[in-house]
């Protein structure tokens, strides 16, 4: 067998054994219990955590903005004072933006990617674990002063000096700006963990050329975050200093007022991206399941994905066009934030030969990314006129501008996440969600969104400024106005649709089966819900559409399910090299504990300590946190960490 | 399974109609869709084609992917046990290069075009003999109208008069936070940063009153600071000019006391030209009375609203930095007499 | 077929060097932290050059002296030379030169953390002076905090490496370490560049 415990030869055998399942089984199966809830470093049950979550927050912003939607329905209303329709609007888009739109992606991410590309878990199960904590925990620090009136007000961009102690002496300012930097670890930690799970862990023979688009989506979107993050990271803090610390950072005269909107862009028009891509990849990943033909131009794709990533990192002062900057500096971005259309249009083109090539199955999940396209066309185009510098000189800082980022973040997260939980909800809980239900569900979500965002792109061209609490009367908004709440109430009804659903076919869907979309993917040769050891043994892939090879013309069946290496001598996976996907190690995987949620813990005291100027909290926080990171890496014999005891 | 009767396709473009008629924007005094001065009249047809051109897009790949979706007959979900066709993989890449090739041509048009507008605009037509300088406060606007003689020079709050015709000069001063200048009728817009000052210019090709706003989030009562640009006469304007140099005549009898009363009370925000009155905190009220508006474009200008105002300015702006002058009625009285003298 | 077949080639198990998961993902921490000292050191360009600083402000009280910090920065890069002779002990199995290294490292890391406390001290500007007096702190601050961490880092590691846990199969620990220190001393020079060298240089008011 082996010939020490520092390297060995690993089985290859059939997966069906049930001794050999009943093994695994107990090796990766967690504790259970209020503790095993506490512990837990599985995948599947953080995945699910997060998109819980994020869900939650989606609609906590979602009622925040029909509150407001009745605000402005009419003219000259008095329902909210200004002070808690600007608290409103800001926690709204923070909400949203940084509490909804990338956790709900990492939850698809952190649940799917291990089963889509043949592993275990990821690569780093307790860091994983610590990014969901982190998350929650930024969560509730960010709304703990929203619920007691203390939350942003200065729009979830932050502009100074508005947002400076001159002008804003509550402590509404340091929540967002400490709570922003709690948030950031958890984007970091996550970030480090599917680079590294994408460069390492694909299962044998997932080549680089043949790795799932949805993987492309997310591992731009994170590559991304990992240079991106910092930026805004540093905003907050130079921001929470300028307010403590008496620093002039931000000062006018003696610091620079534009430092913060370079620097918050800097991440920001990324960041935008970052939480469109993976969506963009999850289309891509299931459409052809719906048109029953793979994906026109997966390189192209893949290719465009990166590119666009790219780009996004050069065009970040289109959101500065009205700030005095030399016109011939601003006149690259705005030929960048032109150009940067392309890759998308490659996207599109994709899509709709994909469509047109296909043969569709007109499943929930379909219609929702079939809309997608659409909304996906009609975010881009507004984006490219606020492109040219000059007319986004009448256009920005109207309602043009929020139907544009209303489109993407509804037309290009919300519908493909929504579809993305009726194509994967069966195989996360074993049940189907119901079709009927769901057809509702599409209908309302797609009529209710377009009646209620359409209209503000002419609102935008009337020239409504955004984040005014009430308008005059005789503007010529008024009517749109109203169509528009209309329209969001529709939209949110559609959304609650969608949850019943959910609740309903949780509790009484039909069986599933292992593949009920008779899909391609290697997630689906495994059983739904999957067993805590995801593959009995691991699979060897032979081309991007496994367990379509013999069926799509041309092509023969490569692809092993149901034999490949068994790594059963503990909690292991197979790591891979991250071009060709060649096996070149025997990993270990770490069990369950407690230690990433009392490091998040320890970490939040910090972050508390400092709003409240409580600052022996804060040392306390800072140590426990040392004292937590020494005993999270200490070498440990079954992680393969030290050196093998001698043998006797 | 029944097919569906997908409307989405039309959907857009007849709500697009529906809310394009003409009296929608007709009416709208901030739309930049007309526009009335060579600034923005340049910026205009560019706006209009970009619109054409994202529409037409959208219909294009909307009834592409209508087209696609229904141009063979859908298939049912799949019973287990019993696999679906699958198609070949490859083909399909000349979409990709047609459309992507095609969008590349529409987009690369695009930039020639934007950077033709902008080099057309980057400088004002001729030479502006009319200089202001603007510095936002929060929720009013500093008018400052400078001139080579320092004597010509004078101050007035949220009405900008010029003449038409002739370019003006804009020197942008940021005060407190961020705001933004924007009269969309004549040009786009620039903001006001605190520690630097921003540059623009603007003509008006016909008389008229333009209305513009804030338009840059700036706290509280964002959402309440316009301002007005009158466009006169080249005659007219010169009138007015001379008339903003002039101090306001002297008050007699009641409106004297009220003078006073002024002092008191609000001289120490608000100033007037030939009186004691200096302070800078608030709007110069030299000429109150010849203004449109009060509070930076809220209310019309007569003296009811006036009076409204200055008895409870909490009530109707909340927030604004104007507290209430706590004055009782007689004084209220002898303040409205005395600023209604103001012309 | 038969019930278990072997793969053919031997494969490492566990933690093994720079195969290890925790290498790479200190390799992207890495990545990530050199982002947040380049926007730090960004806001020390663009506030030097956008703003209009009166003359003698930037910096404040003309160039950083570098009495103090040119010996600190050799003596950050020998704790660097020190820890990389330790990574190559223990690929050779030398416990006791693993040892010695990184408690070299650590201690020189620490000398420099109280060398440049001193330096912090006798400055004749304080935090709230100016724009330049926040960049100075702030900056240093950041890259102190960095040092500190690194320290407890290399503590930890030699107390580890003392009490056996390594050897030359597997050292996964201390290369990863020993990378988040040679990181944190290049940061070093790029900050020492900025703040002590470009006002020489040419890049003050």
């Amino acid at each position: 067998m082996s010939v020490s415990g520092y390297e060995r030869a690993p089985a290859i055998a059939d997966g069906s054994r049930p001794e050999l399942r009943r093994h695994l089984e107990l090796l990766w199966e967690g504790e259970g219990g209020f503790i095993g809830w506490l512990s837990t470093v599985d995948h599947k049950k953080i995945g699910i955590r997060y998109i819980v979550t994020a869900f939650a927050f989606l609609v906590i912003g979602g009622l925040e903005a029909l509150i407001f939607r009745i605000q402005l329905a009419w003219p000259n209303t008095h329902l909210l004072t200004p002070e808690q329709y600007d608290q409103l609007f800001s926690t709204h888009g923070m909400t949203m933006i940084f509490l909804y739109a990338f956790p709900v992606l990492t939850g698809f991410s952190v649940y799917v990617w291990p089963l889509v590309i043949g592993a275990r878990d990821l690569a780093l199960p307790r860091l994983n674990a610590l990014s969901y904590w982190l998350y929650l925990a930024a969560g509730i620090f960010m709304y703990a002063a929203f619920l007691v009136g203390f939350g942003p007000n200065d729009g979830w961009f932050n502009y100074v000096p508005y947002a400076s102690r001159d002008y804003n002496g509550g402590p509404n300012m340091d929540v967002y700006a400490l709570g922003m930097v709690l948030l950031g670890i958890s984007t970091t930690t996550g970030a480090v963990n599917f680079v590294v799970t994408f460069l390492r862990l694909r299962c044998p023979g997932m080549s680089i050329n043949r790795v799932p688009m949805v993987t492309w989506g997310t591992v731009t979107a994170n590559a991304a975050n990992i240079f991106a993050v910092p930026a805004v990271s540093l905003a907050f803090f130079e921001l929470w200093c300028d307010r403590n610390a008496g620093t002039h950072f931000f000062t006018p005269h003696e610091g620079q007022v534009l430092l913060w909107q370079h620097l918050f862009w800097m991440f920001a028009h990324p960041w935008v991206y970052v939480i469109v891509l993976p969506a963009m990849g999850m289309v891509s990943e299931a459409l052809p399941v719906f048109t029953r033909r793979p994906l026109v131009g997966y390189a192209a794709v893949a290719l465009g994905t990166i590119a666009t990533m790219v780009l996004g990192f050069g065009v970040w002062v289109h959101h500065m066009f009205a700030t005095g900057l030399p016109p011939i500096s601003m006149s690259f971005f705005s030929a960048a934030s032109i150009i940067i259309v392309i890759p998308s249009a490659v996207a599109v083109f994709a899509w709709v030969a994909t469509i047109w090539l296909g043969r569709p199955v007109f499943a929930t999940t379909f219609l929702f990314f079939a809309g997608f396209v659409f909304l996906f066309t009609l975010a881009g185009v507004s984006g490219y006129m606020t492109a040219s510098l000059p007319v986004d000189w009448q256009l920005t800082d109207t309602y043009f501008v929020v139907a544009h980022i209303h489109y993407v973040l509804i037309g290009i997260n919300v519908f493909p996440v929504i579809g993305a939980t009726y194509y994967w909800f069966p195989k996360m809980t074993g049940k189907l969600m119901d079709e009927r239900l769901g057809r509702w569900n599409f209908w309302t979500m797609f009529l209710g969104f377009n009646l209620g965002f359409f209209p503000m792109h002419i609102t935008g061209l009337l020239g409504m400024p955004r984040r005014i609490y009430t308008y005059a009367d005789g503007m010529g908004w008024d009517w749109l106005n109203l169509i528009t709440t209309l329209g969001s109430f529709v939209f949110a009804a559609g959304v609650l649709l969608f949850f019943i659903n959910v609740v309903i076919s949780y509790r009484r869907g039909r069986a599933a089966g292992d593949n009920p979309w008779d899909a391609p993917s290697l997630e689906w040769s495994t059983s739904s819900p999957p067993p805590p050891y995801n593959f009995a043994v691991i699979p060897t892939v032979a081309s991007r559409y496994p367990l379509w090879e013999g069926r799509m013309p041309g092509s023969s069946r490569q692809t092993i399910t149901q034999s490949g290496l068994v790594l059963d001598h503990g909690k292991e996976q197979i790591g891979t090299g991250p071009l060709d996907a060649q096996a070149d190690i025997i990993l270990k995987t770490p069990e369950d504990t407690l230690v990433p949620l009392i490091l998040c813990l320890a970490v939040t005291a910090f972050f508390v300590g400092l709003l409240l100027h409580w600052w022996w909290l804060g040392i306390a926080g800072l140590a426990a946190t040392g004292l937590s990171l020494v005993w999270w890496h200490w070498p440990r014999e079954e992680l393969g960490e030290t050196a093998e005891p001698e043998n006797a | 399974m029944r097919p569906l009767r997908a409307r989405y396709g039309l959907y857009a473009p007849a709500m697009a109609g529906l809310l394009f008629a003409g009296p929608a924007f007709a009416q709208a005094p901030l739309t930049y869709l007309t526009s009335n001065g060579p600034n923005a009249d340049a910026i205009r047809p560019l706006t209009w084609a970009l619109i054409a051109v994202s529409v037409i897009v959208c219909l294009i790949i909307g009834g592409l992917v209508l087209a696609g979706v229904f141009r063979r007959p859908g298939l049912a979900l799949p019973e287990p046990g019993s696999p679906m066709e699958v198609g070949p993989e490859g083909g399909g890449l000349s979409w990709l290069w047609i459309g992507v090739g095609l969008s590349s041509v529409v987009l690369v048009a695009s930039i020639v075009w934007t950077v033709a507008v902008l080099a057309h605009i980057a400088r004002p037509p001729a030479k502006p003999d009319t200089h202001i300088e603007v510095t936002a406060h929060q929720w009013w606007w500093q008018v400052n109208y400078v001139a080579d003689d320092p004597a010509l020079d004078f101050e007035t709050a949220n009405e900008i008069h010029i003449p038409v015709g002739r370019p003006v000069a804009f020197k942008l001063i940021g005060g407190d936070v961020i705001h933004s200048f924007w009269v969309p009728q004549l040009a786009g817009k620039t903001d006001l940063i605190p520690g630097q000052t921003n540059e623009m210019w603007l003509e008006a090709s016909k008389p008229g009153v333009y209305r513009g706003q804030c338009a840059e989030y700036c706290g509280i009562e964002h959402a309440h600071m316009a301002f007005v640009v009158v466009a006169q006469s080249p005659e007219d304007f010169a009138r007015w000019r001379a008339h903003q140099l002039q101090a306001p005549p002297a008050p007699t009898g009641q409106a004297a006391r009220g003078a006073e009363e002024f002092q008191m009370h609000c001289g120490g925000c608000h100033s007037v030209s030939g009186t004691q009155s200096g302070g800078d905190l608030g709007p110069n009220l030299s000429h109150l009375m010849q203004r449109r508006t009060l509070a930076a474009g809220m209310l019309p200008n007569d003296a009811a609203h006036l009076a409204q105002w200055i008895s409870d300015p909490q009530n109707i702006k909340p927030g604004v930095n104007m507290q209430d002058p706590k004055l009782s009625r007689a004084e209220l009285s002898d303040v409205l007499t005395y600023l209604v003298t103001l012309q | 077929m038969p019930e278990r077949v072997q793969l053919q080639t031997r494969l490492p198990v566990g933690a093994a060097d720079t195969r290890s998961l925790g290498w790479w993902a200190m390799i992207f921490v890495v990545f990530t932290e050199a982002a947040l000292f380049a926007y730090l050191l960004f806001s020390y360009y663009y506030l030097a050059v956008v703003v209009p600083h009166t003359p003698g402000t930037f910096p404040l009280g003309g160039p950083l002296a570098v009495k103090l910090a040119g010996p600190n920065t050799a003596i950050l890069l020998i704790s660097s030379a020190f820890v990389a002779w330790a990574q190559t002990g223990i690929e050779r199995g030398n416990k006791w030169r693993l040892v010695g290294g990184l408690g070299a490292g650590a201690l020189l890391g620490t000398i420099f953390l109280v060398i440049q406390s001193f330096e912090w001290g006798n400055q004749k500007f304080d935090i709230p002076s100016s724009a330049y007096s926040s960049l100075y702190y702030v900056v240093t601050g950041f890259h102190m905090a960095h040092v500190l961490v690194g320290v407890l880092i290399l503590m930890a590691l030699t107390v580890w490496a003392a009490m056996g846990y390594f050897n030359r199969f597997r050292y996964a620990h201390i290369h990863i370490g020993a990378l988040y220190w040679h990181f944190v001393d290049a940061v070093w020079i790029a900050i020492f560049f900025t703040f002590y060298l470009t006002p020489r240089l040419g890049l003050m008011s």
